[in-house]
C-alpha cells in the first residue's frame, strides 16, 4: 500500500495522460491544416534544391508517409518518450528541450513567485484599507499593469533601465563573455532576469491582488475572525493566521491555473528579452514545421503544467489544516 | 629667391593649420585609414532572424542567411571586390579557349584550422562531391563538370564535358566555391545527414575564425584562427552572433553598445533615421552593393486570365513601384526595377527593352480590351495573392498591390502565411496561388540564381525557381545558350536578349530593386569594404576604442 500522498501524485500523473494525448492530437490536426513541411523549411535555408533532393529528404525524415502513418509515428514518439531528432535544431529533441528548460523554469518560477507574493501582499493591504486611497491606487494600478501588453511593458523597461540608466543588460540569458564559475554565472543570470521577471510578474500581478483582496474582505467579515477578536488575540496574529491564511487558498488555486497561461505569456517575453527558453523553441518548431520538436515541446509544457498543479494541490494541505490526507486521496475538498 | 621663400612660409604654415583644423572636425570614422589598427576584442553582431539555420555549411547551403555566419570559417576561392574579384584561396585562374578546362592556381602556405595543408585535393573533393552535387547553384554552374584534375598540390583543373564560359565560373567563384577539407569530410555522412551532421552544424575551413561555441537559439561564437594565412589577421579575437528576436530590442542593444553591428534587415527601416542620429551609431548600405534583392510580383500562368500577356501588362501599368520605394522603403537603398537583372549589375543590365509606366487609365482600357470589363459590382475578376513573409517590405508591398489592383477593378484576397515553409509549399509545390510577392536575391551572374526563375519545364517542389507554369521556348534557348557561350560579349548580349524577352512577355513583374541598410556602431572599422561585405570573411575588421 502506497502512502496516500504518493498514491495521490501517481493518480494525478495518470490523469495527465489523457490531457497530453488530447493536446497532442490537437496540435497535429492544426499543423496538418497549415501548408508546408520540414523539408520545405530546410530547402529554404539551403537557398534551393531540386525535386529529387526534396523527395530523398522526405523519405529520410518519414514525411513521405500518409497522414495516418505520420500521426501514428508522432503519437508513438510521445507515448514511448522516444522523441527522435529535430530537423530545425539539428540534433536530439530531448537534448534541445533540456538545454532550453532551465531558462524557462527560472523565468516562470521567479515570475510566479514575484507576482504572487507581491499580489498577495498588496492585495492584503488593499483589503485592510478597503475603500480608502491606498486601496483605490493599488487596485487601479494593478489593473493598468494587467491591461498593458507584456511586450510593450518590456520594451519600456528596456528603454528606461537599459538605454537611459544602463542598470541592466539589454537581453539574453547571461553575458556573452560572462563569468564561468557557478556563483558568478548564477549572479550574471539573475542580473539578466531582473527585467523579464519584473515584466512578466507585473502583468500577472493584478489577478493575485484582486483575488487576495476579495478573499481577505470575505475572511475579515467571517465569524472566526469575530471570534478571534472576541478572544482578544493581537491584531497582527488575526490578520496573518485568521484572515490571510484562509484567503490564500484561491490564490494558490490560481497559481496552478496560471502556470499554463504564463508559459504562453513567456513566449512573448522570451522574444523581447532574447531568452533561449521553451517559448522560442516552440516558435522555431512551428515555423520550421518540425513535428518531432513540436511533440517534444507540447509534452514538456503539458508535463510542466501538470507538475505545477500537483504541487499546488499538495500545498493546500499545508496551508489549510482542514485538508487532510484523506480528502487528498478521495479528491473531495 | 630666398626672400620670396621666406615670404611664402607664413602662408604655408597658415594652410597647414587650416588643414589640421579641418581634419579635427572630421568624424573619427572617416579617418579610419590613418589610424593604427587595434587588435583584439569581441565583435557582437545581432543575428538576422529569430534562430540559426541548422545546416551552416556554405559549400552546401548558399542562402545569405547561412553564409553571413559561415563565410568567416569556410572561405571561397575568390571574393567580390569593388574593382573585380579579390583572390582568396586561389591566386589566379584562367579558362581555356575551348571552354573545356578552367585552371585554378592555389595560394601557397594555407592550412585548415586543424593544421592540415590546403591543397588541390580539397578543391577536387569540394567541386566533385559537394558543389556540383549538393549545392543548388553549383548544380547549375558546374552542370557539365566532368572531373577535377590535380597536376600538383597547388593547381586544380576543372574539366568540363561541354564548353563552359570562363566568365560564368569567375562570376560564380565568390558564391559557389567555399572549400571544405577533404580529409575531414570524405567518408563521413555529412551529405546525407544535412543539418543533423556536426560537420554541417560547425563546418571546418581555412577561414580567419573557427566555431568555438554554439548555444542554440542564443548565440554562435567564432574565435580567432591562430594559424590563419592572412598576415597579422584576423584582428578580432571573437565574432559573436547573438539572437535578438525582437527588432526593437536589437535597436536598443545597438544604442547601448551591447551589439556593435547588425546585418541585412536587422533594424526596421522606420528606426534607421533615429539610430543614425545617435552618437556613435551610423547606418549604411555600403558593403551591400553586391547583395541586391528585388521585390517581384509573380503570376500563376495556369490561371487562364493571368496566362494572357495583355492582362499581365495591364497589371504592370496599374502598379506604381515608385510609391513602394517612397512609402515602404522610405526611399532608402531602393529604386524602381525594370527587369530581373538589377540596374546595379552594370555588366549585364540593359535599358534597351520595353519599359512600362504607371497609368491606371491605360490599364483599365487594356483590361476592357482583353475581355474583362468591370462587372455589376465594379469588379473584373478576383485573384488570391500570397505574400512571402521574408521581410517587412514584402508584406507591405503585398498590401499595396492589393489596393492598387482594386483601383482598376481586380479584387485581391491576401492569403497570409505564418512561415516561409507555408508560403513555399503553397507556391512552389502546390502552385496554390494566383499572384505572389517574392524577394529573390540577385547573384553576380544571371545564370547562378536568376535564369532558373524563368526556365520552363522544371519539376514541382523546387524552391526559388520557375513554378509559375510559364514556359517560353525562345527564352529557354537563350538561358541554355548562356551556359555554353564562351565569348563574353556574346554572352552579355544573350542576357540582354533575356531581359528584352522578359520585358515584352512579362512572365513576372520586377517591382523594386533594393539593398539592405543595416546599422552599426562607428567603432567597427573596415565595415563595408567590399560589395558583399556581410557574407565575406571579416579578417580585416577591427574595433576602435569608443
Amino acid at each position: 500500500m502506497l502512502p496516500p500522498t504518493l498514491s495521490f501524485i501517481l493518480r494525478r500523473l495518470l490523469h495527465g495522460i489523457p490531457v497530453v494525448l488530447i493536446v497532442a492530437v490537437g496540435v497535429f490536426v492544426i499543423l496538418e491544416a497549415a501548408p508546408g513541411d520540414a523539408v520545405d523549411a530546410y530547402l529554404a535555408q539551403l537557398g534551393g534544391g531540386d525535386a529529387s533532393l526534396a523527395a530523398d529528404l522526405r523519405e529520410q525524415w518519414g514525411l513521405d508517409r500518409s497522414e495516418l502513418g505520420r500521426f501514428i509515428a508522432y503519437l508513438t514518439s510521445i507515448v514511448t518518450l522516444d522523441l527522435g531528432r529535430s530537423v530545425a535544431v539539428g540534433g536530439s529533441v530531448v537534448e534541445a528541450i533540456l538545454t532550453r528548460l532551465p531558462a524557462t523554469l527560472l523565468l516562470m518560477g521567479a515570475s510566479i513567485a514575484f507576482s504572487a507574493s507581491l499580489g498577495v501582499l498588496l492585495g492584503g493591504i488593499a483589503a485592510l484599507r478597503r475603500g480608502g486611497m491606498t486601496d483605490g491606487v493599488l487596485t487601479l494600478g494593478a489593473l493598468i499593469l494587467n491591461a498593458i501588453p507584456g511586450f510593450w511593458l518590456g520594451l519600456i523597461l528596456i528603454v528606461v533601465f537599459v538605454v537611459w540608466l544602463g542598470w541592466f543588460p539589454h537581453a539574453g540569458f547571461g553575458s556573452i563573455n560572462g563569468p564561468r564559475d557557478p556563483i558568478g554565472r548564477s549572479l550574471d543570470i539573475a542580473w539578466h532576469l531582473v527585467l523579464p521577471v519584473t515584466t512578466l510578474g507585473l502583468t500577472y500581478m493584478a489577478l493575485y491582488l484582486r483575488l487576495m483582496r476579495g478573499a481577505m474582505i470575505e475572511t475579515r467579515a467571517s465569524t472566526w475572525v469575530r471570534a478571534a477578536r472576541a478572544r482578544g488575540l493581537p491584531e497582527t496574529r488575526i490578520v496573518r493566521r485568521h484572515m490571510a491564511r484562509p484567503a490564500l487558498l484561491p490564490v494558490v488555486t490560481m497559481l496552478g491555473l496560471q502556470a499554463g497561461t504564463m508559459l504562453g505569456g513567456s513566449v512573448v517575453i522570451e522574444t523581447v528579452f532574447a531568452i533561449p527558453g521553451l517559448g522560442s523553441l516552440a516558435y522555431l518548431a512551428v515555423s520550421q514545421r518540425d513535428l518531432p520538436l513540436i511533440a517534444g515541446v507540447v509534452l514538456a509544457g503539458t508535463v510542466l503544467v501538470i507538475i505545477v498543479n500537483i504541487l499546488v494541490d499538495l500545498s493546500y494541505a499545508r496551508i489549510d489544516p482542514r485538508m487532510t490526507d484523506e480528502r487528498l486521496r478521495t479528491g473531495v475538498g | 629667391m630666398r626672400h620670396s621663400m621666406s615670404r611664402r612660409r607664413p602662408a604655408l604654415a597658415g594652410l597647414t593649420a587650416l588643414t589640421l583644423a579641418a581634419a579635427m572636425c572630421v568624424p573619427a570614422g572617416v579617418m579610419a585609414q590613418d589610424e593604427p589598427i587595434q587588435s583584439g576584442g569581441t565583435l557582437v553582431v545581432a543575428a538576422d532572424g529569430t534562430s540559426f539555420p541548422a545546416n551552416l555549411n556554405p559549400a552546401i547551403a548558399t542562402s545569405n542567411g547561412v553564409v553571413y555566419i559561415s563565410s568567416k570559417v569556410v572561405e571561397p576561392l575568390a571574393e567580390a571586390g569593388f574593382d573585380g574579384l579579390q583572390p582568396r584561396l586561389a591566386t589566379s585562374w584562367e579558362g581555356s579557349d575551348d571552354g573545356l578546362t578552367f585552371t585554378i592556381h592555389l595560394r601557397e602556405g594555407v592550412t585548415f584550422s586543424d593544421g592540415q595543408p590546403f591543397t588541390s585535393a580539397d578543391v577536387k573533393f569540394s567541386a566533385e562531391e559537394v558543389w556540383s552535387k549538393l549545392q543548388s547553384f553549383g548544380r547549375i554552374v558546374l552542370a557539365n563538370l566532368d572531373r577535377v584534375d590535380t597536376p600538383d598540390p597547388l593547381t586544380a583543373v576543372l574539366v568540363f564535358s561541354k564548353p563552359t564560359p570562363a566568365s560564368l565560373i569567375e562570376n560564380a567563384l565568390p558564391v559557389v566555391t567555399a572549400v571544405l577539407p577533404a580529409h575531414v569530410y570524405q567518408g563521413t555522412d555529412f551529405a546525407e545527414a544535412g543539418g543533423d551532421s556536426p560537420l554541417n552544424q560547425q563546418p571546418v575551413g581555412t577561414g580567419p575564425f573557427v566555431f568555438s561555441e554554439v548555444r542554440p537559439g542564443e548565440l554562435i561564437r567564432l574565435t580567432k584562427n591562430p594559424t590563419y594565412w592572412g598576415e597579422g589577421e584576423p584582428y578580432l579575437d571573437e565574432v559573436v552572433f547573438q539572437v535578438l528576436p525582437d527588432a526593437a530590442s536589437r535597436a536598443a542593444a545597438l544604442e547601448t553598445g551591447a551589439v556593435q553591428a547588425t546585418v541585412f534587415s536587422g533594424v526596421p527601416r522606420l528606426d534607421l533615421q533615429r539610430l543614425d542620429a545617435l552618437d556613435g551609431v551610423s547606418i549604411t548600405s555600403t558593403g551591400y552593393e553586391g547583395l541586391p534583392y528585388q521585390i517581384t510580383l509573380d503570376f500563376n500562368h495556369r490561371n487562364p486570365i493571368l496566362g494572357d500577356v495583355d492582362v499581365r501588362r495591364a497589371i504592370r501599368q496599374a502598379l506604381d513601384p515608385q510609391l513602394v520605394v517612397d512609402t515602404i522603403f522610405l526611399g532608402q537603398g531602393a529604386s524602381v526595377a525594370t527587369g530581373p537583372i538589377p540596374s546595379t549589375a552594370t555588366d549585364f543590365y540593359t535599358e534597351d527593352k520595353t519599359l512600362y509606366t504607371f497609368d491606371t487609365a491605360a490599364a483599365e482600357a487594356a483590361l476592357d480590351a482583353a475581355g474583362f470589363p468591370r462587372g455589376e459590382d465594379g469588379t473584373r475578376f478576383a485573384l488570391r495573392l500570397r505574400v512571402a513573409p521574408f521581410f517587412p517590405e514584402t508584406v507591405g508591398t503585398g498590401e499595396y498591390v492589393k489596393q492598387a489592383l482594386e483601383d482598376v477593378g481586380i479584387a485581391v484576397e491576401i492569403v497570409a502565411a505564418d512561415s516561409s515553409a507555408a508560403y513555399q509549399t503553397a507556391v512552389y509545390t502546390d502552385h496554390d496561388f494566383d499572384l505572389s510577392i517574392n524577394s529573390p536575391a540577385y547573384r553576380p551572374d544571371p545564370a547562378i540564381s536568376t535564369t532558373i526563375l524563368f526556365q520552363g519545364g522544371l519539376d514541382a517542389g523546387i524552391p526559388f525557381s520557375n513554378q509559375w507554369g510559364y514556359a517560353n521556348p525562345a527564352l529557354d534557348q537563350v538561358i541554355a545558350d548562356g551556359l555554353t557561350t564562351l565569348d563574353t560579349e556574346a554572352r552579355v548580349e544573350l542576357y540582354r536578349e533575356f531581359q528584352r524577352i522578359i520585358a515584352d512577355d512579362l512572365p513576372n513583374i520586377s517591382l523594386v530593386d533594393f539593398r539592405f541598410t543595416p546599422a552599426h556602431r562607428d567603432q567597427v572599422r573596415n565595415l563595408g569594404d567590399n560589395p558583399r561585405w556581410a557574407v565575406s570573411n571579416w579578417s580585416n575588421v577591427w574595433l576602435a576604442a569608443e
